[in-house]
């Protein structure tokens, strides 16, 4: 079997991950992108009848903590590094129509 | 010094003849000098490395027995670090500047140690040859026109240069070991959780962990005490205690009655004289006392595919962060939100950063999420069971770090063909087992690493191990020709 990815894939794909791939360049990673497939379908050979997924290779469990507040506000010093603030407010382009 | 130790460090520091200030200053010219030749930084920490210096020097004055303190050091610039950049090597955070340092640095720096600079590597951590970085490829220092390994390359270059004594890595997928192997020197990778997370960029949570780069056995423990344990603000760090590894490394009595497994799947494929340089490793393990066993893990034959399957639906994940609303890379003129987003992302991440995106997204959309990143999480389960059948028999297994020494650089490398190359790396982290790579010969005239594999949180085996060989050879002296 071979691994595709085609057009309407990778554009669904793009979609979902926030991404815009060049036109000249879709061919290319379509074929990059069935390689890597390819290369993980090997999954499909394992006998996985029965299983439990593993998610923590330990077996640790998520440790939860106290719900008490333990940071201080640090906003304007967080905000040193947005692209556009203004007023302790995170600019972006306009969402709502006028 | 041609090649110092810690010991040695922390003696000159102690006895006068040097003080933190000066070390630090003359670390930072080498650095430049370095930089030049093998392009292994992304940021030097000019101010930052003299104020922790005098810092040192003071506490020295007044009895400070941390072996750490005022001795220069270097991070991978994964890690976050207040008042200093961290890149990732990506377009997407250069202009980056955390505020705050993550745990291992914070923990480093409570012993006085001293960051010299942020070290290049693959974009977040995304590939095995320091090639995918915005600022250019790494240079292995043993031959320049090949590749340090990836992703950890520039801080596994500083430890084979002898720039530093010691330095930190992260480690998904062999991002530690790798880059040891081909460099010349030890990377340990310690059990899933040892290292707090905390400030450390994520690639892929459930299999990223932090590691160290150093000549000696001796050093790594020195390091490992100092970055391990629980951390508040990491959930995933281990509630265990962290043991005294230096006092732990054994004495003449070696390594008797260690059972020492020879992995079959690991050594069926190797090329044979990759096989004979790991030979002659074992056979000096043997000479100390190790007792070998066949160990078969058959389930290892799936795990490239359950590693790029797990740490790509991972990292599309992780990544999604990155929107250039709060930090990181914004294109000036968008139209609207999703313009910005989408163009934001698309400016800012390099080309395997994107196909690791996409294909996570692949895995994880509906339709596909049960063939793919299901069967992968229980074929994970399947692997990590077989190594504790073997941890059953054996205190280690051993095997090679890679299929071949570095290879050479390449203005547009296959990153694909390089994934299967990860084969006898990815286990470990799949597995969640400490695993390090040491020095053990040349092939080609390039190092060459044998792999060793503990228990989950034994690493005080794989130092033992580490240790005892490096008592009866000089590999992990060796220095590459070219120096500065």
């Amino acid at each position: 079997m071979t691994a595709q990815i085609d057009a309407k894939q990778l554009h669904l794909l793009e979609e979902l991950a926030r991404l815009r791939i060049a036109p000249a360049r879709a061919a290319e990673l379509q074929e990059e992108l069935g390689r890597m497939l390819a290369l993980i379908d090997d999954l499909q050979q394992a006998d996985t009848e029965g299983v439990t997924p593993l998610t923590n290779p330990c077996d640790d469990v998520q440790r939860l903590r106290a719900d008490e507040v333990t940071e201080a506000n640090q906003r304007d010093l967080f905000q040193q590094n947005a692209p556009q603030s203004e007023a302790g407010l995170y600019l972006v382009p306009q969402v709502v129509d006028n | 010094m041609s090649d110092p130790g810690l010991d040695a460090y922390a003696a000159q520091l102690r006895n006068g003849e040097i003080s933190a200030v000066q070390l630090a200053q003359d670390s930072l010219t080498r650095a430049r000098q370095q930089q030049d030749a093998y392009n292994l930084f992304v940021n030097l920490a000019d101010e930052q490395a003299v104020q922790q210096a005098q810092v040192a020097d003071a506490a020295i004055q007044q009895g400070d027995t941390s072996i750490l303190a005022g001795i220069p050091y270097v991070a991978k610039d994964i890690f976050c670090s207040k008042d200093l950049a961290t890149t990732c090597a990506s377009k997407m955070l250069a202009n980056f500047v955390a505020p705050y340092d993550a745990t291992a640095l914070a923990r480093i720096k409570e012993k006085g140690g001293v960051l010299i600079g942020k070290t290049n590597m693959d974009e977040f951590a995304m590939g095995s040859s320091s090639e995918q970085s915005h600022y250019g490829a790494v240079a292995n220092p043993w031959q320049l026109d090949h590749v340090a390994g990836g992703s950890s390359g520039g801080s596994a270059v500083a430890v084979a240069t002898g720039l530093v004594p010691y330095a930190l890595g992260t480690d998904t997928g062999g991002s530690v070991r790798q880059p040891a192997a081909f460099c010349g020197v030890c990377g340990l990778k310690p059990t899933y959780g040892r290292i707090s997370r905390y400030g450390m960029v994520a690639y892929a949570s459930s299999l990223d962990q932090a590691g160290v780069f150093a000549r000696r056995a001796t050093d790594l423990a020195v390091v490992l005490e100092a970055l391990c344990g629980i951390d508040a603000r990491d959930s995933t760090s281990a509630d265990r205690p962290v043991p005294n590894w230096s006092a732990q490394l054994g004495g003449d009595d070696g390594l008797k009655a260690m059972a020492l497994g020879l992995v079959v799947e690991f050594m069926e494929q190797l090329d044979d004289d990759m096989r004979a340089v790991l030979q002659q490793a074992i056979d000096v393990l043997v000479q100390r006392g190790a007792r070998i066993v066949e160990v078969q893990l058959p389930q290892l034959r799936h795990a490239i595919a359950c590693y790029y399957t797990l740490a790509l639906a991972e990292a599309s994940s992780n990544l999604a962060r990155y929107d250039g609303v709060c930090y990181g890379y914004r294109v000036e003129d968008a139209t609207d939100l999703q313009d910005m987003y989408v163009r934001s992302r698309s400016e800012g991440f390099g080309d395997e950063v994107k196909r690791r995106i996409l294909l996570g997204t692949y895995v994880l959309t509906a339709g596909y999420y049960d063939a793919y990143y299901r069967r992968a999480q229980q074929v994970r389960r399947l692997i990590r069971d077989d190594f504790m059948r073997a941890f059953s028999q054996v205190d280690l297994l051993v095997g090679p770090v890679t299929p071949r020494p570095a290879f050479v650089k390449q203005e547009k490398p296959d990153v694909i063909e390089m994934y299967k190359q990860d084969i006898y790396t990815v286990p470990a982290n799949l597995a969640g087992l400490p695993a390090m790579s040491v020095p053990i010969g040349f092939v080609d005239d390039l190092p060459v690493g044998m792999q060793l594999l503990a228990n989950h949180f034994d690493e005080a085996h794989l130092l033992r191990a580490a240790h005892a060989y490096q008592q009866m050879t000089d590999w992990h002296t060796k220095m590459p020709p070219t120096q500065h």
